[in-house]
């Protein structure tokens, strides 16, 4: 991939990408952020959210026990109601990924594998590269890797460019999600740029954060990658995904994604195959939301599995 | 020896610099002389040229602006001997001419300031900054009163010009001989041509003329009786011109004011 | 990314997100059957014994009856506004600014039922009343509060008095917003007003009548005559009255003017626009979109500072036009009291029939229309969101104010050809300029010949920001420390 585009001058174009304009972008969020989404149409949200969302466990702590749990509430978000989906996939270092592994196996729920000296990208090429092909071969289906962020600023595209192409290739057939960790891009400017350039090198999807870094994902950082992502389908053809990650705790801050996404993008995004949550505490609050929909009574935390 | 036989001077119209009679071939007697008594078409050729001369002159900056206004006042000065004896001698003459000069230095200092006294920055409840400026109507109108005729004409036509207008002015119709001579001081001085043009003649012709111009953008009528106002007024709503009436008192930032338009800007502010 | 074996459920994928219907409460809301006029501090009957129908544009239903003004009546307004002049010229400022501030805190209090009144009465989305109008309205109050007590600092070394009784009409598109454009500027400085709201939208001024008097605000300061053009015309042409103010289109705005002419009184008009939004080939795109979008389709178009006219440096107008017309298709047309309903109803039939009879001419002139597919319902007043391209400077619809959801795009190549075209207008009300070259903005700003200039945003409205316009635009700023001088004597 990273010789399908030969880009001799990667820095000039990239500084030649299209501006956004912060203020303009941010009123642009909140306005969507303000549509009324009620009854059914929130309880079709809150499915997809379902569907759509990476459950996410990225802690020092995290032992085999902890990501037994958690694939068991990947699969069964509501023990006993069936009609609650899985979740599209879970997320953990790729230390666990055979672990996850063996308790999805034939569930559907697949299982998604952070790499590349995540959260810094502070490593070598060869490691990171090594650390995502041994990923996949440990049965992650996905990988989701970080960008060389002192790279990036650094003005050193190229590098940024072939790191991804080289993890892009080592993680085959694996999907790529590129993490551009926004929170230190500092600007939308350069949120478009890294958007643009991850594409460009394969990326199956971008990923606005690791979830390390304040702030994490944001409604005004999102709606500037999904506006990256419909310009390059418009030019290129090509379907990439998102995934806003860290600090989505609350279905009303999920809906607000997919109203985004939906006016944004449209129809060909509102699919897992799409469209990602990256989540480790929205799913209770999600499915709290459902129970509420649906028995117009408000929840009790207790009754909702903490794993 | 024989007396020595005065040269008369033919005044003429002022009009894109240039001094010409009027396109009509009129003229009227005032002051005991034959002044050029201008026509309507003499009035739609000022209007053009002062439209031609606006985006030049509304361009200059107020510094360059002050300092023209000023060399008129330096203009004037050197022919104070003159107006005093064209407006009779004696010391109401001195005392106008004087003011006169006294008001083109006050305007000539104003012209950088105007901004700075009118404009205002706008602390929006929002991440924009907001600044509002002055700026220059466009082509105005004036009339000057009967008397007096230096003066009167002067404490419009300064404040006009220190905002960056373009004017047609109508000189006082019994006394119009200051005004032509006014015009000579314009020409002498670095006013590019245009920008002030004066036209002698019956006020009753011309103002529904200038009046109902479309592209006068305003009219200082200050100097209109009120059944003339009215009519001003009127005829001013075809193209919905400013009428204002110039008091006759100190200069004042707000004199210059009243021929000019405010413009707000926003942009955001982020990275 | 094929997804084997997945659970499934009934939902399945790429099914567009569908947004139910999520109707503002209107419960809380009291219209009453019949309106009185408000003079000297009561509801009292009209002499004329007329009323009139105000009918929510979106249902086509009556929403209550409202007093029709004769010239009695407004002869009884005017004379309670010039009686309370006397005591509220010569009352203590800070006692007027608290009285103002009351005002200010009222409509806070009393949002939600402004923003559902206004919504019914105007046709105009609950989100635009809920959170641009009934705000706005209640932040200028509190702006000229606070003016009241601090004129002498707004114009220094110079004696200011207030000019009297103001006449102030004001149109049908930002019903309370420009009552108070026009009534707090006016109590700042120690006038009274004779306020004549837009026919088709009286009810937010009946309620406003209502918080004066929960203001205790004294008897006449505020008064409020209902009633057609014709009403208006009277409180305009009254003697008593001092100072006019109107907002509305320019032609009634001539009218006027003749009207007043030679008459003394002090005048400002806000009138029409048909304002260019220029955008730049370096421009912000989606955000330009957004700029576009909000220029002309907020409130239906009803706005006189509309960005009508597209100007598109002709490098980008393919990639504008093709964003554009997909965001075209995400704008939700319908139900103005639905919360997710981004272009609500046009005010009146006579409107919709303006706007339609427009938009024909510009078929017929040979400019090339489009809309997105929208469902439209069934009763009320409707009009797709509409863009025009091919629009060539000539047009009916590049030249005449539409006051609708409709745009028309023209392209141009350098910086001077889009001054040119866009200054080439009677009016001069507003413009927007879009790109990413601060010098260039400043360029442009100093050189469109409008009151407004909007960089990089567009139809952004502030207490503190003078708004008027230029040439057939009017003439008066309302907003700001200028909007305190069409209010004020300066001697």
């Amino acid at each position: 991939m990273a010789t399908a585009v030969t880009l001799a001058h990667l820095g000039s174009l990239m500084r030649g990408v299209r501006t956004v304009d912060q203020v303009g972008a941010e009123e642009r969020a909140a306005s969507l952020s303000k549509r009324s989404i009620k009854r059914s149409s929130k309880l079709w949200a809150l499915d997809l959210a379902i569907r759509c969302m990476d459950l996410t466990t990225l802690e020092g702590a995290d032992t085999p026990g902890k990501v037994a749990a958690l694939c068991s509430k990947a699969i069964r978000p509501q023990p006993g109601d069936a009609s609650i989906p899985s979740v599209a996939a879970v997320c953990l270092y790729p230390s666990l990924v055979a672990e996850a592994t063996r308790h999805l196996r034939g569930s559907g729920v697949r299982v998604a594998s952070v790499a590349t000296a995540f959260p810094s990208g502070q490593s070598f090429l060869d490691v990171k590269v090594a650390e995502a092909r041994q990923a996949v071969a440990a049965g992650a289906d996905e990988v989701d890797m970080v960008i060389d962020r002192g790279a990036f600023l650094s003005g050193d595209y190229q590098k940024v460019y072939d790191e991804i192409g080289a993890v892009k290739e080592a993680c085959e057939p694996a999907h790529l999600k590129v993490i551009l960790e926004t929170g230190e891009l500092g600007t939308y400017d350069n949120v478009r740029r890294a958007s643009i350039l991850a594409m460009a090198a394969g990326a199956d999807f971008i990923k606005t954060s690791t979830g390390k870094v304040q702030p994490a994902a944001t409604l005004p950082v999102s709606l500037v990658m999904m506006e990256s992502i419909r310009d390059f389908h418009h030019e290129t053809g090509r379907l990439v995904g998102f995934k806003p990650a860290g600090g989505i705790r609350t279905s009303k801050v999920a809906i607000a994604y997919l109203v985004m996404l939906w006016e944004t993008l449209g129809a060909e995004w509102m699919t897992p195959e799409r469209f990602r949550l990256g989540a480790s505490s929205l799913l209770n609050d999600v499915l709290m939301q459902i129970s509420k929909e649906r028995s117009g009574s408000y929840q009790s935390d207790d009754y909702f599995t903490k794993d | 020896m024989a007396e020595r036989l005065e040269v008369r001077k033919t005044y003429k119209l002022y009009m894109g610099g240039q001094f010409v009679r009027s396109e009509s071939g009129r003229s009227y007697a005032a002051e005991g002389f034959n002044v050029p008594r201008a026509s309507r078409k003499d009035l739609r050729d000022s209007v053009r040229a002062a439209r031609a001369a606006f985006p030049g002159w509304s361009a200059r900056t107020a510094m360059n602006r002050g300092q023209i206004l000023y060399r008129i006042a330096e203009m004037l000065e050197g022919r104070r001997a003159q107006f005093l004896s064209l407006l009779g001698g004696g010391r109401p003459a001195g005392r106008q001419v004087d003011a006169a000069i006294a008001t083109w230095v006050w305007y000539a200092g104003l012209t950088d300031k105007v901004a700075q006294l009118a404009g205002t920055v706008n602390p929006v409840a929002g991440p924009y900054f907001n600044f509002t400026i002055p700026e220059p109507t466009g082509v105005v109108g004036m009339v000057a009163p009967e008397e007096p005729p230096l003066l009167g004409l002067v404490a419009r036509l300064a404040p006009a010009l220190c905002g960056g207008n373009a004017v047609v002015a109508l000189a006082s119709e019994p006394l119009p001989l200051a005004a032509l001579t006014l015009a000579e001081v314009l020409a002498t001085g670095d006013l590019p041509p245009g920008v002030v043009n004066l036209l002698s003649g019956r006020r009753a012709e011309l103002l529904p003329w200038l009046a109902s111009h479309m592209d006068v953008n305003a009219l200082d009528a200050g100097a209109c009786t009120d059944p003339e106002l009215a009519a001003v007024e009127e005829a001013a709503a075809g193209n919905l011109k400013r009428v204002v009436r110039q008091r006759e008192v100190q200069p004042s930032p707000q004199a210059v004011t009243a021929l000019m338009e405010f413009k707000t800007v926003w942009h955001p502010i982020g990275v | 990314m094929a997804l084997a074996k997945r659970p499934t459920t009934d939902l399945t994928t790429q099914t567009p997100f569908q947004y139910e219907a999520a109707p503002e409460a209107v419960d809380h809301v009291r219209i009453a059957g019949s309106y009185d006029l408000f003079i000297g501090g009561r509801f009292v009957a009209p002499h004329s014994r007329k009323r009139f129908a105000t009918v929510n544009p979106a249902t086509e239903e009556t929403l209550a009856q409202v007093a029709e003004a004769d010239e009695v009546d407004v002869d009884h307004a005017v004379k309670a506004a010039a009686n309370a002049f006397r005591s509220w010229s010569r009352l203590d400022p800070g006692r007027r600014a608290r009285y103002i501030f009351r005002l200010s805190r009222l409509i806070q209090e009393r949002a939600r039922e402004l923003a559902v009144v206004e919504t019914m009465d105007g046709g105009k989305p609950i989100k635009e009343s809920r959170d641009v109008d009934i705000p706005l309205a209640a932040a200028h109050f509190f702006y000229y509060a606070g003016w009241a007590d601090k004129l002498e600092w707004a114009v220094p070394n110079r004696r200011l008095r207030p000019l009297g009784v103001a006449g102030q009409v004001i149109p049908w598109n930002f019903p309370l917003l420009m009552l108070a454009w026009k009534v707090a500027p006016a109590l700042a400085t120690g006038n009274t007003v004779v306020l004549k709201p837009a026919e088709t939208t009286p009810l937010t001024a009946m309620l406003f009548a209502e918080i004066c008097q929960q203001a205790e605000l004294p008897p006449g300061v505020v008064n409020v005559v209902t009633g057609a053009g014709q009403t208006g015309s009277m409180v305009v042409g009254h003697p008593e009255v001092r100072k006019v103010a109107f907002t509305g289109s320019t032609e009634v705005g001539k009218l006027i003017r003749r009207q007043v002419a030679g008459r003394g009184k002090r005048l400002t008009l806000e009138l029409g626009g048909k304002a260019a939004n220029i955008v730049f080939e370096d421009a912000p795109l989606d955000q330009a979109v957004e700029g576009v979008v909000n220029g002309i389709y907020f409130n239906q178009g009803h706005v006189c500072c509309a960005g009508s006219r597209l100007l598109v440096q002709e490098s980008i107008l393919e990639p504008l036009l093709q964003k554009l017309k997909v965001r075209l298709g995400t704008l939700r047309v319908g139900d103005p009291l639905d919360k997710n309903t981004d272009v609500g109803a046009i005010n009146s039939k006579q409107q919709l029939e303006k706007i339609e009879g427009l938009v024909e001419s510009g078929i017929e002139e040979g400019a090339e229309v489009y809309q997105p597919p929208c469902e439209l319902p069934a009763r009320g007043y409707w009009f797709r969101p509409t863009l025009f391209t091919g629009v060539a400077q000539s047009h009916r619809i590049a030249r005449e104010e539409i006051f609708g959801p409709v745009l028309s795009v023209l392209s141009f190549r350098t910086p001077e050809e889009a001054v040119e075209k866009a200054n080439n207008t009677p009016y001069g009300l507003s413009a927007g300029v879009w790109t990413d070259k601060g010098s260039r903005i400043l360029w442009m700003a100093e050189r469109m010949r409008a009151g407004v200039v909007w960089a990089n945003t567009y139809n952004r409205f502030d207490p503190t920001s003078p708004f008027g316009g230029y040439k057939e635009s009017g003439f008066g700023r309302e907003g700001g420390l200028h909007g305190l001088l069409p209010y004020l004597d300066v001697d």
